[in-house]
């Protein structure tokens, strides 16, 4: 056990500050956060640069267009993306769900065609897996892919699928199978955005912004060659997806709380509030549970590092991180006073908080909602009976 | 980058299980904790001999023995003797040994070094120390005990014989029976100084000792839930295991989830003071805050878990829910602890 740098792991963290600090633009650390949804095309050109410097796909094999290191460094990239409060790579499903799966389970020419534009932010994938109809029972999802020659034509609706209304691509699962029940008979597909069928119609949420979307597919024509894995073996390979989601989503979500927490000291001490006895104690306490996820996902990457799987320790981090967020969001608007009402430029930030704590509630359900989390720990980590 | 126990600590950790798991099962640490003693005198020479008493072993070796000790609700002086008064002693003592730093003056170890009450004076035929010594862990088992007292010029530590002055201890009865408390009554007793400087030793006592109990803390926590997870597979209801009800379930990861996070925190806390990294105060507060929280609520919980078996005085489960909130309550209460994680997030 060391949690110090190695000599390689303290030049990568150098270099990449250093690189950071030239990247940004010069005024980056004084400007106030930004309310709402980022801007598409500054992350798109910032992913570009990303890429270019060599830090989009740190852990993906060289001949992806990767830099085949230890996963190790994508999390000491991630920490540091945080303290500099960089923006995101705009391919966040592509880099973690599409990507992941077509390195398992695609042919040559999906690789060949899908992975380099994914890390350069050329490509960018949403996924079409939930359905009015099928949340968390996924299984259940109704949309149809009836084979025609070397074709599936794809007819259904998606639901709650990000970056659609900017995807080129979207990894899709759908009933290949007339009359096929739950897991079997699913077809894992990478449907084209642009084609004659797909209609996406921005999704408005709780905080007035669009940033989900519903899918509408009407005989989308999706070439056989576009099936990831087997015809009727789609349901495996969305595991690999959901996997990866859960996998390596630990890192990338503390990162983002530490900026909110650090967001939130600065909010307590301009507002006169860090003086409370009581706001201290509930920061102090946040902090904790800042720390707890932050060293948990250490320890589940000790255990892939050595074993080549997750530790079952990964499992509580998703659902930690989306109630934590939401303890901190909730707190940061209580620490406004008679403002915490306010929106807009009137408010504190823009109304950034209020945003934030309006989009937090939407952390429990997005991803595998905590009750099904709950369900996974119980059922396969401690081994209790299945819950009906 | 590396959070992972070497291959050695796994043994070391496995060897612990297994000893433990024989030597310890709940009926007799139940015996014992009932007894007058609340220990195996013998276990001592026992622990010698398997080397938890090694002077090569760091604190990590400590940790991983802590959280099995927890598990098993080991009773006896193994963690004063290598938490509390190991570092005064610059190594693991040869016999139980346990630190009394609180008096009238101090209740908490970091004020332990600036405010004592307890008076030392050099006679003609050597110090002598007077006043009492309150909380003090497993005096009434320990052979001798390191003591914070005020000399004319500074504060320093002692070394009381316990064995040649029994008089001047006074146990008293504590919740958890497996670890009392008790007072020090000193009144002109002979000591021995220690050349170790007092706010270094001490310094090293709380970070040690808060990161080992951190670390016995999730061996409780992880004892509590494999007991209620074993109930709520067996025991049925309306003809279903409970376990398969989401009202015990979700509780019962619950309990999982902050025991994989106090896991975490308590493992870096034992590392951090091993290596003696800056982090190590928020490290051990972190960790503590943690601990303590998983610990007394993962109990609670599986006390509900089990219904009313649970809350019986023959389950072993009320014994480390009393464990739990012993450590829960060593030097400050959780809400201490943040107080000073405060302290440092609002200074830089």
């Amino acid at each position: 056990m060391d949690f110090r740098d190695t000599p390689d792991e303290a030049a990568f963290r150098r270099d990449l500050r250093t690189w950071l600090g030239s990247a940004l633009p010069a005024d980056w650390a004084e400007r106030d956060p930004h309310v709402g949804r980022w801007d598409f095309e500054f992350a798109r050109t910032w992913s570009r640069r990303l890429f270019d410097a060599g830090y989009a796909g740190l852990t993906w094999p060289v001949e992806y267009g990767g830099r085949g290191l230890p996963p190790t460094y994508q999390a000491i990239f991630l920490e540091e993306i945080a303290k500099a409060d960089a923006p995101d790579h705009v391919g966040v499903i592509g880099l973690g769900m599409a990507g992941p799966t077509i390195m398992a389970h695609g042919t040559p020419e999906q690789k060949r065609d899908h992975l380099r534009g994914i890390l350069s932010g050329d490509t960018i994938f949403c996924q079409g897996f939930s359905e009015p109809g099928s949340g968390s029972d996924l299984a259940s999802l109704r949309t149809r892919a009836e084979r025609d020659g070397d074709e599936f034509v794809v007819t259904g609706q998606k639901v709650w699928s990000s970056y659609a209304h900017v995807a080129d691509w979207c990894i899709l699962l759908a009933r290949s199978e007339p009359g096929s029940a739950k897991h079997r008979g699913l077809t894992y597909l990478l449907l084209d955005m642009h084609a004659p069928g797909v209609e996406v119609r921005p999704l408005r949420q709780i905080t007035g912004d669009p940033e989900f979307n519903e899918i509408f597919l009407t005989d989308v024509r999706v070439p056989v060659s576009k099936v990831v894995g087997e015809v009727g073996g789609g349901w495996q390979v969305a595991m690999t997806t959901l996997l990866h989601e859960r996998g390596t989503l630990g890192f990338a979500l503390t990162a983002r709380l530490e900026a909110l927490f650090r967001r939130l000291l600065t909010t307590a001490t301009k507002t006169g509030a860090s003086t409370d006895p009581v706001v201290r104690d509930r920061i102090a306490d946040l902090y904790v549970d800042l720390q707890a996820l932050r060293y948990t996902n250490y320890r589940s990457l000790a255990t892939l590092v050595k074993t080549g799987v997750p530790g079952p320790e990964g499992s509580v981090a998703k659902l930690h991180w989306s109630e934590t967020n939401q303890r901190l969001t909730s707190l940061a608007v209580e620490l406004l006073g008679p403002d915490a009402p306010l929106s807009g430029a009137g408010a504190f930030w823009g109304g950034y908080w209020q945003y934030q704590q309006l989009r937090s509630r939407g952390n429990t359900i997005e991803a595998g909602t905590s009750e099904i989390l709950r369900n996974i720990v119980a059922e396969r980590v401690l081994g209790l009976a299945r819950s009906r | 980058m590396d959070f992972a126990f070497s291959e050695e600590q796994d043994m070391l950790r496995a060897a612990a299980r297994e000893w433990l798991a024989d030597r310890y099962p709940p009926e007799r640490v139940a015996r014992l904790a009932d007894s007058d003693a609340g220990w195996d005198p013998t276990s001592w020479g026992e622990l010698a001999g398997l080397g938890w008493l090694d002077p090569e072993l760091d604190v990590l070796e400590h940790a991983v023995l802590a959280e099995e000790a927890g598990y098993a609700l080991l009773p006896g002086p193994w963690l004063s003797s290598v938490g509390l008064a190991l570092p005064a002693l610059g190594g693991a003592p040869k016999r139980p040994t346990t630190l009394a730093w609180a008096d009238d003056a101090a209740s908490r170890l970091r004020d332990a070094a600036t405010s004592v009450a307890c008076r030392a004076d050099d006679d003609l035929d050597g110090w002598r120390l007077t006043g009492v010594k309150r909380a003090v862990p497993d005096v009434a088992i320990a052979d001798e005990a390191v003591v914070v007292a005020r000399t004319p010029d500074r504060v320093a530590l002692f070394r009381v014989d316990l064995t040649a002055n029994r008089d001047a201890v006074h146990p008293l009865s504590t919740v958890d029976t497996t670890r009392r408390l008790g007072e020090l009554r000193l009144d002109g007793t002979p000591a021995e100084p220690i050349d170790a400087p007092a706010a270094g030793a001490l310094t090293s006592a709380r970070r040690r000792t808060s990161a080992l109990l951190a670390c016995e803390a999730v061996g409780v926590t992880q004892r509590a839930l494999d007991l209620a997870v074993d109930y709520a597979k067996t025991r049925t209801q309306f003809d279903r295991p409970i376990g398969s009800y989401q009202g015990v379930s979700h509780r019962l990861s619950n309990v999982y989830a902050a025991l994989q996070l106090a896991r975490s925190l308590a493992y870096r806390a034992a590392w951090c003071v091993s290596a003696d990294d800056p982090a190590v105060d928020e490290a051990v507060a972190s960790a503590r805050v943690a601990a303590a929280r998983a610990a007394v609520g993962g109990c609670e919980d599986a006390i509900q878990a089990m219904g009313g078996i649970g809350f019986t005085w023959d389950h072993p489960l009320h014994r480390f829910y009393k464990r739990a909130r012993w450590i829960a309550a060593f030097d400050g209460a959780p809400a201490a602890h943040r107080a000073e994680l405060a302290e440092m997030l609002f200074a830089g």
